[in-house]
């Protein structure tokens, strides 16, 4: 057995890339190793700014022999088949055997790989490691990269060492020798150390100044940090992705202290600490009462001679310019107010075919005053209409459902569109133009400083959520409100100028926007057609486009051309029944004295385009709703036959409600009333589809006299069928079930006792019908025929 | 017997002396990398990339070694010589070593020594930092150098130039040479800085010209001769490129691209305007950089038996 000991010395690799590099390490090390047929058993890998390490304890000196099989053509194939075949397999003619195979003799080729030296196989796996290694990005350098062929690293690769036990591994990559020399920290140590076996590896460094595991590192910066802190009466903030990444900067890792002009705290807190982490990857702390503290560490990658004094002075000058240029932007965006701010929005495209911010700003304070007016966002989340499957008010016969107990539902939708207005307006502050990171809060100060109401800051701090999985889904009306309408207005604008998802390109984040309202929908329980109001979100956007004259409308032949013309006025009237074509850009002036056929053009034009209709959109986000949704439950862990049994219904725009089906099934389905149920359903689907029973046939009245239970089982469901379909109805999805399971014992006596497939035709029909009315009672609550067991 | 000369230089204050500093990292890199001492570039220009000892010796196979101060204009961030370190002209110091040489990184940490950095002292660090210009086709895989957590210098390794994989690669080194100066001399205002041993501050040789720059840039230069200008360079540039003098065409990219920063800062080219004339003058750079290579690499092949452009 022997030990095996890998450095790949480079400049310094990005700290980012470093966890990386040492998974793909243990990968392409493990692949070389199976491919000669050793199992690597526990490997450390060990990364640094400056070196990969590797590790292998225990591998054996020498591979063992292998003996392999290989089938070839059988007897009397063509000689081509078997020359072809010798040669593949690397055998002559006469080492093939010949062996019985299912009664027929076949060609066997023995091929005997002895055994070989694992230096031997380290020498040849080093080089195809260091070829192979994939970097997020890696580059060329030096006299050989006069041809690109030269060897690519992250960095310039400057050193490998290699040693199997304490002899060299003999091996060269890109005019680089493996050999027993390496280098300590860059200032610390001079000269070469070298390395005599595997053991010494670790130990050698560290006396040159470099603690070569990174964990050990992690752990010195976590410590220290937090101890610098605690020792000042204070906590650290705890980042651990800035433990890792300080980490991957420094060999030798030496926390130290400084401090800021408490003058700073005045500017908020995320924005010093976004500036320390980010610009300087520095720690901050917070005192006992949770505010920020004017202190920061840094870690050094050198024990200073004097003790990191100058290095503290220096970090201190630096970071207070930061926090100076910080400070001046916080005081320069509030000389202008937020709604100021907002004008500048006009001069930044947010896509060329969906026009400026502020064009997006507009069409969504429209659409986040509307949610508010229709209701479908209250001061007061209507609940379930029944409840899961308690109460038994009435059912919503139109959603949504206006509710008398709420409150000033006029103040809402006046907030949701003062916020909707606003909620842009720091993309063009200093302050997001340095970190856009901050987009939202910035505005939530600004907002909060110019003494606006609480819930519009709160709205324009918090629209952009809920960002992803995990992140708080906001339930402030006002904020749910802009939340909802900026979602909306991006996912349903770029479903109408064409721009879908496909396979893994995203590139606008539309299923991002969709998840985050599903998510509002969810957590609000907000009631209303979804695939609709997307589409209701797609015309003020075909409103804009008319407002600036771009929306056309045929016009009727001229020199066999189509003419199309734009009229504001026919827009107004006939905007939804009619075809339009729209031009993308800027506004039109169709007075304009620049051309005089400005207000018209024909189809077919250059940059006219046919606006989608109506069905075909509304098509659209039902069905990217529905795959989303179903996306999201199966990821929440909902069996996926289940959302399918309930999807099957089609239909259904309302994603509270079919989440609410969705929820009884579930709970229904492991009950012992939903094995019954599930079991009568598929025997009685059974004899439908076998005997082909087509809806329309046979009626319901009999022309004989029933058996007795026949008749058991039309009572049953006459008293059943209508319990289900009103509980149905009132949204009681879990009584609905209910009520059908009740038919279970009538169903299995039914099955007992009677012939379905009678000889009379006129049986025979009333027997099938009654069991589709059994069916299709049952397909009102969800397609049982999906559901699995 | 000699005469004694005439004049001996006296030893250099890099401390204390903004251009011995400068002096100095002329003496290190003329020595120890066997570097030719350049002039700045008699051109506008925003970085010190522009020069052409930069751009254009970047591409082609012949061994390249330079050094040289190159003044830089970013008329956006004039501040009417108010701010204490932001400048719309300051200097930046180039090194360009093609091929790279494999010490390097030892090379520069050296020359930071030599104007008085001492790294037991003073925490250097390499931190992640590519670059990429879109303008000159060019990108580079390198990073920011970190003293004490403020960044001195640009390091990177081109990979590509003009559109060219870079063959061999150059190693470019670009110092912050004001704000190295600053650190080295301990003062925060750059007008502070003492420019020589003999009393003159840098306030003293540009505190005036940032204020009548800054007022230019912003609010005096004709914005309807600087468009003129924008569209005389772009012509010129196509005229020089058709009559197969690709470097005379360079010039004129480089001076597009500057007056499309003095338009910036005007404010008159709004946004959508802005992505088009970037592709402008992206398209003169690199038609710049292409016609030299390919105008050269006849010589280039002839020299290097077995190296192509492409």
């Amino acid at each position: 057995m022997a030990d095996f000991l890998l450095e790949l010395r480079c400049e310094e690799i990005p700290a980012r890339m470093q966890a990386g590099a040492r998974a793909e390490l243990e990968k392409l090390f493990r692949r070389e190793l199976d491919a000669a047929g050793v199992k690597a058993g526990e490997l450390t890998i060990w990364s640094t700014p400056r070196r990969l390490a590797l590790i292998a304890r225990g591998l054996p000196l020498a591979t063992e022999a292998v003996s392999e099989e290989a089938k070839g053509p059988p007897e009397g194939a063509p000689d081509a088949a078997i020359d072809g075949f010798c040669k593949k397999a690397g055998v002559s003619r006469d080492q093939l055997e010949l062996r019985d195979v299912k009664g027929r003799m076949t060609y066997f080729a023995v091929i005997e790989q002895p055994g070989r030296a694992m230096a031997d196989v380290l020498a040849a796996a080093i080089p195809a490691i260091i070829r192979d290694f994939s970097w997020p990005k890696s580059m060329r350098w030096g006299a050989a990269s006069i041809s690109t062929d030269s060897i690519r690293w992250v960095r310039p690769l400057s050193g490998i060492v290699a040693l199997l036990d304490d002899a060299v591994v003999p091996c060269e990559v890109g005019g680089i020798a493996a050999g027993r020399e390496t280098y300590g920290h860059r200032f610390h140590a001079k000269g070469p150390i070298t390395i005599d076996g595997v053991d010494e590896y670790a130990i050698k460094l560290r006396d040159a100044f470099v603690i070569v595991g990174h964990e050990e590192r992690q752990n010195i910066i976590r410590a220290d940090v937090a101890k610098a802190f605690e020792d000042m009466g204070l906590e650290v903030i705890a980042d651990e992705g800035l433990v890792i990444e300080n980490a991957g900067l420094t060999e030798w890792p030496v926390p130290l202290v400084g401090g800021f002009d408490e003058a700073f705290l005045a500017v908020p807190p995320e924005v010093i600490q976004l500036s320390a982490r980010l610009n300087q990857k520095y720690f901050m702390a917070r005192t006992a009462d949770e505010t920020l503290a004017p202190v920061f560490a840094c870690v050094a990658n050198i024990a200073a001679h004097d003790g990191g004094a100058l290095v503290v002075a220096g970090n201190e000058k630096v970071l207070a310019a930061r926090l100076s240029d910080a400070r001046f932007f916080w005081e320069q965006d509030q000389k202008t107010s937020l709604e100021d701010h907002a004008k500048k929005l006009a001069r930044i495209t947010f896509h060329e075919k969906l026009g400026t911010v502020a064009d997006k700003v507009e069409r969504v304070a429209k659409l986040a005053r509307w949610l508010c007016e229709e209701g479908i966002v209250t001061d007061t989340p209507l609940p379930l209409a029944g409840g899961a499957g308690g109460g038994h008010e009435p059912a919503p016969t139109d959603i949504p459902t206006p509710n008398p107990s709420r409150r000033r539902e006029g103040d809402l939708a006046d907030l949701a569109e003062a916020a909707a207005r606003l909620c842009k307006a720091d993309l063009v502050t200093e302050m997001v133009g340095e970190f856009p990171e901050l987009q939202g809060l910035m505005g939530g100060y600004y907002a909060a400083k110019e003494g606006l109401p609480q819930e519009v800051a709160e709205a324009i701090r918090d629209h952009y959520k809920p960002v992803g999985q995990g992140d708080d889904v906001p339930t402030a009306p006002v904020t749910v409100a802009v939340s909802l309408a900026d979602k909306l207005d991006t996912l349903a604008t770029f479903f109408a100028i064409g721009e879908l998802p496909t396979g893994s390109k995203d590139p606008f984040a539309l299923r991002r926007a969709a998840l985050g309202i599903l998510a509002l929908i969810q957590s609000n329980e907000l009631r209303f057609p979804i695939a609709q109001t997307a589409f209701d979100a797609t015309s003020l956007l075909l409103w804009q486009i008319a407002d600036q004259n771009r929306a056309f409308t045929w016009d009727g032949d001229e020199q066999n051309e189509q003419l199309i013309t734009a009229h504001p006025e026919s827009f107004e009237v006939h905007w939804l029944n009619r075809d339009w074509y729209v031009m993308f850009g800027q506004a039109r002036d169709p007075y304009s004295p620049v051309g005089t056929d400005d207000e018209m053009a024909f189809i077919g034009a250059d940059g006219v385009h046919l606006w989608k209709h109506r069905d075909a959109l509304i098509a659209e986000f039902a069905n990217f709703f529905a795959d989303r949704l179903k996306v999201q439950q199966r990821e929440a862990g909902v069996r996926h036959d289940l959302i399918d049994a309930v999807f099957a219904l089609g239909g259904e725009d309302d994603l509270v409600r079919l989440l609410a089906r969705v929820q009884a099934l579930q709970a229904f389905v492991t009950t012992e009333d939903g094995t019954n149920l599930l079991a009568g359903y598929k025997r009685a689907a059974n004899i439908l589809k076998k005997e082909s029973f087509a809806a329309d046939e046979g009626g319901l009245a009999l022309s004989y006299t029933p058996e007795e239970a026949e008749k058991a089982l039309i009572d049953a469901l006459d008293s059943a069928a209508p319990l289900a379909e009103q509980a149905v109805a009132e949204e009681r999805f879990a009584d609905a079930m209910a009520a059908l399971a009740t038919l279970r014992a009538s169903l299995d006596r039914f099955f007992e006792e009677v012939t379905v497939n009678d000889a009379q035709a006129d049986k025979r029909s009333a027997r099938l019908a009654l069991l589709a009315r059994f069916r299709d009672a049952v397909h009102r609550v969800a397609d049982f025929s999906r559901i699995e067991g | 017997m000699s005469a004694a000369p005439l004049f001996t230089p006296p030893p250099r204050d890099p401390a204390r002396s903004f251009q011995d500093m400068i002096l100095t990292l002329h003496d290190f890199w003329s020595a120890e990398a066997g570097c030719v001492i350049l002039q700045p570039y008699d051109m506008r220009m925003g970085a010190g990339t522009f020069h052409t000892a930069t751009t254009l010796r970047a591409l082609g196979p012949e061994p390249w070694n330079a050094a040289f101060v190159q003044p830089c204009r970013r008329p956006t961030d004039g501040r009417y010589g108010e701010n204490p370190n932001r400048l719309q002209h300051y200097y930046q110091y180039q090194v360009i070593l093609k091929p790279s040489p494999s010490d390097i990184q030892e090379l520069y940490l050296k020359s930071l020594a030599a104007i008085g950095i001492d790294p037991l002292a003073h925490d250097i660090r390499f931190v992640e930092d590519d670059w990429e210009s879109p303008t000159l086709g060019a990108w580079g895989l390198g990073w920011e150098v970190w003293c004490d957590g403020m960044e001195v210098t640009q390091f990177t390794y081109f990979q590509q130039m003009g559109g060219f994989d870079c063959k061999p690669v150059a190693g470019e080194l670009t110092y912050g040479l004001e704000r190295l100066a600053m650190y080295i001399q301990g003062v925060d205002n750059v007008y502070d800085l003492a420019f020589n041993s003999s009393g003159v501050t840098y306030g003293e040789v540009f505190l005036e010209n940032e204020r009548q720059m800054s007022k230019w840039n912003f609010e005096v230069a004709n914005t309807d001769a600087l468009f003129d200008l924008f569209a005389k360079a772009e012509a010129e540039c196509r005229n020089a490129l058709s009559a197969g003098v690709p470097i005379a065409a360079y010039e004129q990219a480089v001076e597009a691209s500057h007056v499309f920063n003095l338009l910036q800062a005007r404010g008159v080219i709004s946004v959508q305007e802005r992505a088009s004339y970037m592709g402008r003058v992206r398209d003169l750079a690199r038609s710049s950089c292409e016609a030299y290579a390919e105008k050269m690499s006849p010589d280039w092949q002839a020299k290097y038996p077995g190296w192509s452009l492409v």
